[in-house]
């Protein structure tokens, strides 16, 4: 009841104490700026160091490792008798670290409802011919266009096409750092050693660069078909399958299920990469630590001037409450003080936060390893702005309801009787 | 005349700091509607005391206090708030404007907080008020642009507003110079003749008292002529 009193009451005191009433609101607004920018910002920044990994990391890698088999013959013979065996020295059998019937799990995979794409991945270790010296390398067959889908794989291509590799034969992708080494650019041709040890000449259709330049020194990309010829196996010889999920979450579960299933080891993004998810909450730990931080200091800001007016106001206060005014009309009409600045301040800060991060996601910003990145990385999520309003709501009530309360407890005698 | 507007039976009241001293001892008298009494006595006798009391500002005493018939004592704080707006009306020695407001809305403020009335009626209320009072030409004006005795006349036109049953005042001519006292009393003497308006004020004024209905004088803490008040409980 009575509210509209009680606000045109607050709007006066408030236009009374015009500057100080300026000076919070602008408190609140500098807060509200700082931590949806320093939010925006750092999220930004988070986005783009996870996505090095992320993009470039399938959720869940399909993989048969090179092991000692787990039941050797021997204990095959010996089953069921009482006795145990001994055995030092086991070696894996040899064989190549190839998934047996990929493409049978390839279209499986492809079926499940809970996978975004699967790219098939075969990895073969060459060497680079430079002259009389030889480098070490990877070459990674690949379906360009999957990879590209899944994993950004454009992104990384900074010179020539990615698309190239399927249409050229015996092309490469080459490391942007083997490519200095071995003073090798677009449309030159390249010798290579497989593993068997033929020679075979590679048309450099692309370069490619990931930011990390010990990988760049290392990795190249081909074309599934070119990786298995250098291997000499057949077109269903692949080492990897790279899933995608379309909830990365699910990782480390549907890992367990498929390495039952399909009889292979899987790795899932989460314990490949523990650590960098622990790097990520921290940052976003500390950028929320600070916001909060900001707008406490506006809050105190707030009850200092609120006290202030509170004395400066005895004499208001008591005469409204002599009139009839109840000590809660009183807390109300300060409370209404302190959010009505909260409000106004809080709404110029979203306004101001907006337009900070949009003026820093302006700015340019290029590093080196990161070739797809021009400006600084912003991300405007609604949910900054939403923590961000109820926060400041809430610092501006705390801040004006403890003064209110004691405005309220004003007693009126003592203040006209002093006079 | 039916019931009595104020009644008060056997109010005592200590003051507990820095020592516990009686500044009321059982004090007992009622106003009737339309009468002009005033309270005279030395510094410190306690009448002042007595007012906030009797206008439901200070709770903490002994005894019972009685308004319209309703007592006051079981109250609460928002209730007697409540009273204190619909039922009294208080002029203090000083105006207590609200600098914020112009003289029509501090006029109307009380009026606002009663609700009973809307925002244009409480308007053309308050314009009347201030017309009894001679001031209606001054209603838009800040009270800082007014001078000391217009200023008392507005405080007087707010503690109006809600036509309350009883008006208490707290010396209201203590600042003002001759004339303007007159003016004030004469607006009293209105208000109690014409409207049937309880006063009761406190005043060292003996000239201004000596015309009132009623004196009642106090020393002490006590109401010393009991003799010639007439409504006092036996």
């Amino acid at each position: 009841m009575k509210m509209p009193l009680l606000y045109s009451v607050a709007a006066a005191l408030l236009q009374a104490r015009g500057k100080q009433t300026l000076v919070a609101a602008i408190g609140v607004t500098f807060s509200i700026t700082m931590f949806i920018t320093l939010l925006s910002f750092m999220s930004g920044l988070n986005q783009l160091l996870d996505g090095l990994v992320l993009n470039r990391t399938p959720h869940v890698r399909l993989y048969n490792e090179l092991q000692p088999a787990a039941e050797q013959p021997v204990d095959r013979y010996t089953r069921g008798q009482r006795q145990h065996n001994f055995i030092r020295s086991i070696k894996p059998r040899n064989e190549l670290p190839r998934i047996h019937n990929s493409s049978a799990i390839l279209a499986a995979l492809r079926r499940d409802p809970r996978v975004r794409g699967v790219a098939p991945k075969t990895q073969a270790q060459v060497f680079y011919n430079v002259g009389t010296v030889t480098l070490n390398g990877t070459i990674s067959g690949i379906e360009a266009e999957q990879e590209n889908a899944l994993f950004a794989f454009s992104d990384y291509v900074v010179g020539g096409n990615y698309r190239s590799l399927n249409t050229v034969t015996n092309s490469i992708i080459l490391g942007k750092g083997a490519a200095d080494l071995m003073l090798v650019t677009l449309g030159d041709v390249i010798q290579i050693t497989t593993p068997k040890g033929d020679h075979v000449p590679l048309k450099v259709v692309g370069l490619f660069q990931s930011g990390l330049l010990e990988i760049d020194k290392v990795q190249s990309y081909t074309s599934l078909a070119t990786a298995q010829k250098l291997l000499g196996e057949s077109n269903n010889y692949v080492t990897d399958l790279q899933v995608k999920l379309h909830d990365m979450t699910l990782a480390p579960r549907l890992a367990k299920e498929y390495a039952a299933l399909y009889e292979v080891q899987a790795l899932d993004i989460q314990t490949a990469n523990s650590d960098f998810e622990t790097g990520t909450f921290i940052r976003t730990l500390i950028s929320y630590a600070v916001g909060i931080t900001l707008l406490t200091v506006a809050g105190f800001g707030i009850y200092n001037i609120l006290n202030m007016m509170i004395y400066e106001k005895m004499d208001t206060i008591a005469i409204l409450k002599a009139v009839g005014f109840s000590g809660r009309d009183v807390r109300r009409l300060f409370v209404m003080v302190a959010l009505s600045i909260g409000l106004f301040g809080g709404a110029l800060g979203l306004v101001c936060g907006l337009g900070l991060s949009a003026l820093i996601s302006q700015l340019p910003f290029t590093p080196p390893s990161l070739p797809t990145v021009k400006t600084y990385p912003v991300v405007f999520n609604p949910v900054f702005y939403g923590i961000a309003a109820a926060f400041s709501l809430i610092t501006t009530y705390l801040a004006g309801f403890f003064p209110a309360r004691k405005a309220s407890q004003i007693d009126p005698v003592v203040i006209i009787r002093g006079k | 005349m039916d019931s009595p507007a104020l009644e008060a039976r056997l109010i005592t009241k200590y003051f507990n700091d820095p020592v516990r001293v009686q500044v009321l001892r059982e004090i007992s008298f009622s106003l009737a509607r339309g009468e002009f009494a005033s309270v005279v006595g030395k510094s410190g006798c306690g009448k002042s005391t007595l007012l906030y009391i009797l206008s439901t500002m200070d709770t903490t005493y002994e005894g019972t206090l009685l308004i319209d018939n309703v007592e006051m004592g079981a109250k609460k704080e928002a209730e007697l708030a409540r009273v204190r707006n619909e039922k009294i009306g208080f002029v203090f020695q000083f105006h207590y404007l609200l600098n914020e407001f112009t003289v029509l809305r501090n006029v109307m403020l009380p009026g606002e907080k009663l609700g009973k009335y809307s925002g244009a009626e409480i308007e053309s209320r308050a314009y009347e008020k201030l017309k009894i009072l001679g001031i209606e030409g001054e209603a838009l004006k800040k009270p800082y642009q007014l001078s000391g005795g217009q200023k008392q006349r507005v405080a007087i036109a707010r503690a109006l507003i809600n036509d309350p049953l009883i008006i208490m005042g707290d010396e209201p001519t203590g600042n003002l110079d001759k004339k303007n006292s007159e003016i004030v009393f004469a607006i009293f003497k209105e208000l109690a003749e014409t409207y049937h308006q309880a006063l009761l004020i406190v005043t060292h004024d003996q000239e201004f008292a000596a015309q009132t209905h009623r004196i009642i004088e106090m020393e002490d803490g006590r109401i010393t002529n009991g003799a010639t008040a007439a409504g006092i409980i036996a």
